[in-house]
């Protein structure tokens, strides 16, 4: 974060590479320079300021005025009721199940979304035009919106007729039908494959921002040592990529602990409520039937305080590691 | 002889499991777009290869010229919308002093941290009462906003990037700082800008929960809703034929923008990665 311009050396180092006025009639216009440029910093930022302000920060005062009053989607405002919306919240009878699902579907994709991008950086990590081609080829889903790739899974996992059917009954397994998304553990497992085919990419080219700021004298010197390949990626490599590996895991969690999209779209939170995430409950209660904003409003707020929570936790530890 | 043939081999099997992973990531884009086009039972391409799924895509409901102009429409406005606003802002952020700079900055980066949801409910209501209620408009300022900690950080960056002097001795030969980031900046943050706008662009393109509770109008909503729409309303039963064309012209866009733009897409994630 450069604080603006020790102005004196760069207007004197722009004097001598210009033709415009001699150095003495600039020096005497850099004051007034400054002081216009001030002021124009602000019109600058101001469109910046605007966005942030109306749809940023009045957004967060009025969810928390809203957390507190019964707020009907249609009736609007009816008056302050605090703490009503937060007990009702914590009351849902969907509540627990679906705090309970969102972790468990966060551990799960977490662990398997940064081995297989772990496995893949470190599969294409040498410069070369075969690899560059594998990279591509990992990338292009992430190019995807997660509704797209949901929506073509979504199609992948027909039950009669969708290729991986047909694959699994030409292998003998199921009769013809097999339902991907028909049991609960069938639609976690689903939907995971469908995160991991979406952003398996994406883990793999942060990771290797990593792998390319190990240098090779330090795989050299392990070598000389005689450490074979397993003692150096475990010695070497891991303790060396763990700041990239950490930024992997931060943003995994905060991701997978909001997840919405996929779940909306590939299993609306069924069979039997069994794939309800946390945000697709705020959803359901704000839109999806019951309307009442209150309460929703409530509860992503909680949503909101967890999430810090568990990201200062996260920082803390990793930073406490580091020392 | 024997000594170069040993890698040799491991070269050419490491070359076929490769090989087959890379497949294995391809294999759902390329079913995609060719079950688009083959015939199926239960879909509108029942006999022979054709374009029936296009077709019954194309005349479901408001039609997908709508739904496209639509989508044409929100992502155009967020990416204009972003660039200017991270244009200015990182301009302002870079080169200029002014109280409360630092407070902005992280003010912005904030936006980061708050889930979409959390904002999404107060602002259906926000934008009901500034009447932009189920408005395209109102739907690309809220994606911008989104966009914002992104950009401005990378346009920040990007002016940091540029050599002082350039803009310094400008002003010194009398350019205001306004056309002097027309005339001198602009050009040397470009990249920066074509990062700036594939993301934007492909943010809002692929934007699913924002126009699920902003827009209300069905005529109004983007492709992505449409085609999630259309799956259950055909008699009640899954049309999974209209579903694959739907899912092409998604994602044909997404990925030739990204084939041509891959560096920047790149650059992008490079530049501390920002983007949850």
């Amino acid at each position: 974060m450069a604080t603006p311009v020790e102005r004196p050396t760069a207007v004197r180092s722009a004097a001598r590479t210009t033709t415009g006025p001699g150095p003495a009639a600039q020096r005497r216009r850099a004051p007034r320079l400054r002081l216009a440029r001030r002021n124009q910093g602000w019109l600058y930022a101001a469109p910046t300021a605007l966005f942030v302000t109306v749809f940023f920060l009045i957004p967060v005062l009025l969810v928390a005025q809203m957390s507190l009053s019964d707020w009907g989607l249609f009736a609007g405002n009816r008056g302050f009721n605090a703490p009503d919306n937060y007990t009702d919240a914590v009351g849902q009878r969907l509540f627990w199940p679906a705090v309970w699902f969102t972790v468990k579907y966060t551990i799960i994709t977490t662990i398997i979304l940064i081995g297989v991008a772990l496995g893949l950086a470190l599969m294409v990590q040498e410069v070369a035009l075969w690899n560059s081609f594998l990279r591509t080829a990992f990338l292009v889903p992430s190019a995807l919106g997660l509704a797209s790739a949901s929506l073509l899974f979504y199609a992948l996992y027909a039950p009669e007729g969708g290729p991986f059917a047909r694959l699994l009954s030409g292998l003998g397994i199921g009769d013809g039908t097999v339902s991907f998304l028909g049991s609960p553990n069938a639609a976690l497992w689903s939907t995971v494959a469908v995160i991991v085919w979406r952003f398996a990419g994406f883990y793999m080219l942060l990771l290797l921002v990593g792998l390319q700021g190990i240098s090779s004298d330090v795989y050299e010197a392990a070598r000389v040592d005689g450490a074979n390949r397993w003692q150096i990626f475990v010695n070497v490599t891991l303790p060396l990529l763990k700041p990239s590996l950490a930024l992997c895991t931060i943003l995994c969690i905060t991701g997978s602990l909001l997840a919405f999209d996929q779940f909306y779209i590939l299993t609306r939170g069924g069979p039997d409520n069994s794939t309800i995430t946390i945000v697709l409950l705020v959803y359901n209660i704000a839109f999806g039937g019951r309307n009442d904003l209150g309460v929703a409003a409530a509860l992503s707020l909680i949503v909101l305080l967890a999430l810090i929570v568990i990201n200062v936790v996260q920082f803390t530890a990793l930073r406490g590691r580091e020392d | 002889m024997s000594t170069m043939s040993r890698p040799l081999l491991a070269t050419s099997s490491r070359r076929v499991l490769t090989g087959a992973l890379a497949l294995l990531f391809l294999f759902p884009l390329v079913w995609a777009a060719v079950a688009s086009v083959a015939p199926q039972p239960g879909t509108a391409q029942v006999d022979g290869w054709g374009l029936g799924n296009y077709a019954r895509l194309a005349g479901y409901q408001a039609g997908l010229t709508q739904y496209l102009i639509n989508s044409v429409l929100i992502s155009g406005m967020t990416v204009i919308f972003t660039l200017v606003v991270s244009l200015l802002g990182g301009y302002a952020f870079a080169l200029f002093n002014f109280p409360g700079k630092n407070l902005l900055f992280l003010a912005t980066l904030a936006i980061l941290m708050v889930p979409y949801a959390t904002l999404l409910i107060p602002l259906y209501v926000l934008l009901n009462s500034i009447g932009l209620q189920n408005s395209l408009v109102g739907l690309a300022l809220v994606l911008t906003m989104f966009q914002l900690p992104f950009a401005t950080f990378m346009m920040r960056i990007s002016f940091e990037a540029v050599p002082r002097e350039l803009a310094e001795s400008a002003y010194v030969d009398g350019c205001g700082t306004f056309t002097a980031l027309l005339r001198i900046l602009v050009p040397a943050v470009k990249p920066g800008l074509i990062t700036v706008g594939l993301f934007a662009f492909l943010a809002a393109w692929n934007d699913f929960i924002a126009p699920l509770i902003l827009i209300t109008d069905s005529d109004k909503v983007p492709l992505p809703l449409a085609v999630a729409n259309i799956r259950g309303q055909v008699m009640g039963v899954v049309d999974y034929g209209a579903t694959e064309a739907g899912v092409v012209i998604l994602a044909l866009p997404c990925v030739v923008l990204f084939l041509i733009l891959q560096r920047h897409y790149v650059r992008g994630f490079m530049s501390g990665a920002l983007k949850g």
